[in-house]
């Protein structure tokens, strides 16, 4: 179960740093996406992968999971979620100022010096 | 011992934030309530200090909640001088902000996001924990987008994407670093960590987690070799907003390194303070060279930024008290010079309409006033007596020696004489020369002259009465020094 956990979370990451290398402002955004997302799975393999109850105070039984990833997921995949409507947003202002959304295009265009 | 003053400095910038979202329009209205929540923050810090001098470390553990269940706010000495040297530079900054911004910027939500930035700067000084300390990063940093992009110019847009993503892809880094903290240890409370984690120093998972977490602060601080995005990033926003950047963004990053280094890393793992010795010897250098080669007043300030981080990384390296209490020290003088540095490249861009050295010249004639409070600035940045920067280069080359690490002793002198070679530079084509004929008198001058005055008084006041702030920075290495005492305190705190 862990192994095939963090397979999911190598590949996730793996893919999130290939599309992060390509100059397109989109695909940037796709792979920080992918990135946080397989990120947030090695939070979840953190708190331990064995099957238990749900941790709720005198209902079930002695096994219960580690309710504590799980919050900090939801809070990671909260802060991933606002980041990347920030970072859409910014990469549409700088498509409709400069009318393309390629790095390499871009690069050296707005020096100034 | 518990003590609600410690959350204010987070609650009283967010109230002010929320309301100034709705008095956005009204820029008069809006310069009243941030100034006023910021004289009110820095009275809050400022008894915060002197409460932790007299009554050692506080906290307040919320929803009581004890440690290790609940998340805690734990104040030391460094935590209280960070959040006090935070409300004094952004107050002038904020100050200058006021009579120097567009009107158009002014209602384009600059306050709220000042007052939301202040609060993840403060909560991260603040925090006991390592997943909320996460989380205030992303409080600063999503606010400092917003301030960075403010005026979508066309090269802000793009600087701040690359900004964006470097410290996105940090912030995941981050996240994996405390899934491995959590995964080995059970738990992310910071003084339950400081007994917990030494156990993972045999199996090899402690300089797994160490290095993780010195990329991941030594992005956000800006060492050598991942300080790369910060001269570009820094030049596109107003003068103003980078020179609060300037002063306070990667300080939280080399606060964080302060405190886990001292807390978990250096403790259990040999090779980081080697390490961090080499960084710093590299990030100083290497960011005084960036400067030599610019010919803009905030492109040489911005690297400088960088190499004034490595003599900080310096004092962490050598760790002894001395050291730490230099460190500490250069790190309370560099938020407050640099700041008033970037201030005086605002006034003088509102007067002349550029940074461009080439294009600058007889800023001296036009205000000597300026002139002056930059040669004072100046100055201290490189380290010449009687201002702060010699009493914290002193401490910290003093303790350099008597550690015997003769290479970065070397590396940190050098450094500072090419650092005072660069603020000649600035000086001599800036305020030298022949007036500039863009020159033009504009509106709000003695309150920018104001604010930038009052922070260069503060360094020479710390130069001269170095034996004033001494104390306290003492305090504060002791404190760093001693992490069990600060665990044991943290832990055993009585919840009312």
């Amino acid at each position: 179960m862990h192994f095939a956990v963090l397979t999911v979370v190598a590949v996730f990451i793996t893919c999130g740093v290939y599309l992060l290398l390509d100059r397109t402002l989109l695909r940037v955004i796709i792979g920080l996406g992918l990135l946080s997302n397989g990120v947030n799975l090695a939070l979840l393999a953190s708190g331990g992968l064995g099957a238990g109850a749900a941790p709720i105070l005198g209902h079930g039984s002695a096994a219960i999971v580690d309710p504590l990833p799980q919050a900090l997921i939801l809070t990671a995949i909260v802060i991933g979620f606002g980041v990347t409507a920030l970072m859409l947003t910014l990469a549409f202002a700088s498509y409709q100022s400069q009318l393309s959304d390629d790095l390499e295009d871009l690069h050296g265009r707005l020096d100034d010096e | 011992m518990m003590n609600n003053l410690c959350v204010l400095p987070v609650v009283i910038p967010m109230a002010a934030g929320v309301l100034l979202i709705l008095t956005h329009a009204r820029p008069v209205v809006s310069r009243a309530i941030a100034i006023s929540a910021n004289i009110l923050s820095l009275g809050v810090a400022l008894a915060l200090v002197e409460t932790v001098r007299a009554d050692g470390i506080q906290l307040l553990a919320f929803g009581n909640w004890p440690a290790p269940f609940g998340i805690v706010f734990t104040v030391d000495m460094l935590s209280a001088l960070m959040v006090a040297v935070t409300m004094v530079v952004s107050t002038a900054t904020l100050l200058f902000a006021s009579v120097s911004l567009d009107d158009r910027l002014e209602k384009n939500f600059f306050y709220p996001l000042f007052q939301f930035l202040l609060m993840g700067v403060n909560g991260a000084f603040l925090t006991g924990d390592l997943f909320n300390l996460f989380v205030w990063f992303e409080v600063l940093l999503v606010s400092s987008y917003g301030l960075m992009a403010l005026g979508s110019q066309g090269y802000q847009l793009q600087e701040t994407f690359k900004y964006l993503v470097v410290n996105a892809l940090s912030s995941a880094l981050f996240l994996i670093g405390i899934a491995l903290v959590y995964g080995a240890t059970g738990t992310l409370n910071m003084a339950d960590l400081v007994f917990k984690f030494p156990a993972l120093a045999e199996s090899g998972m402690a300089g797994v987690i160490a290095v993780i977490f010195l990329v991941v602060f030594g992005i956000k601080g800006a060492l050598f070799p991942l300080y790369v995005w910060l001269p570009r990033a820094y030049y596109g926003p107003p003068t103003v907003i980078s020179g609060l950047f300037g002063g306070l963004l990667t300080k939280v990053g080399v606060y964080a390194l302060f405190r886990t280094v001292t807390l978990f890393f250096a403790p259990s793992s040999s090779f980081v303070l080697p390490l961090l010795s080499f960084v710093a010897g590299a990030t100083m250098l290497l960011g005084v060279l960036g400067a030599l080669s610019q010919w803009d007043f905030k492109r040489i300030l911005s690297y400088h930024i960088v190499s004034q981080i490595g003599y900080m990384i310096m004092g962490l390296a050598i760790y002894t008290p001395l050291a730490l209490a230099g460190g500490i020290f250069y790190i309370i003088h560099h938020i407050l010079v640099k700041t008033s540095l970037f201030l005086v490249a605002g006034a003088v861009e509102k007067r002349y309409g550029t940074t461009n050295l080439r294009a600058l010249g007889g800023a001296a004639d036009g205000s000597p006033l300026l002139a002056t409070l930059f040669m004072f600035a100046g100055l201290a940045l490189a380290g010449a007596p009687p201002l702060s920067g010699f009493v914290a280069k002193f401490m910290l080359l003093r303790s350099g020696l008597e550690a015997a690490n003769h290479v970065i002793v070397a590396i940190s002198i050098v450094v500072s004489f090419l650092t005072l070679y660069s603020m000649m530079k600035i000086y001599r084509y800036a305020f030298w020369r022949e007036e500039a004929e863009t020159a033009i008198v504009v509106p709000g001058e003695p309150v920018r002259t104001f604010a930038i005055a009052s922070l260069v008084t503060l360094s020479l006041v710390l130069g001269l009465g170095g034996a004033l702030l001494l104390p306290y920075v003492e305090i504060a290495a002791a404190q760093l020094l001693d992490p069990a005492a600060w665990g044991t305190a943290v832990l055993e705190a009585r919840v009312r």
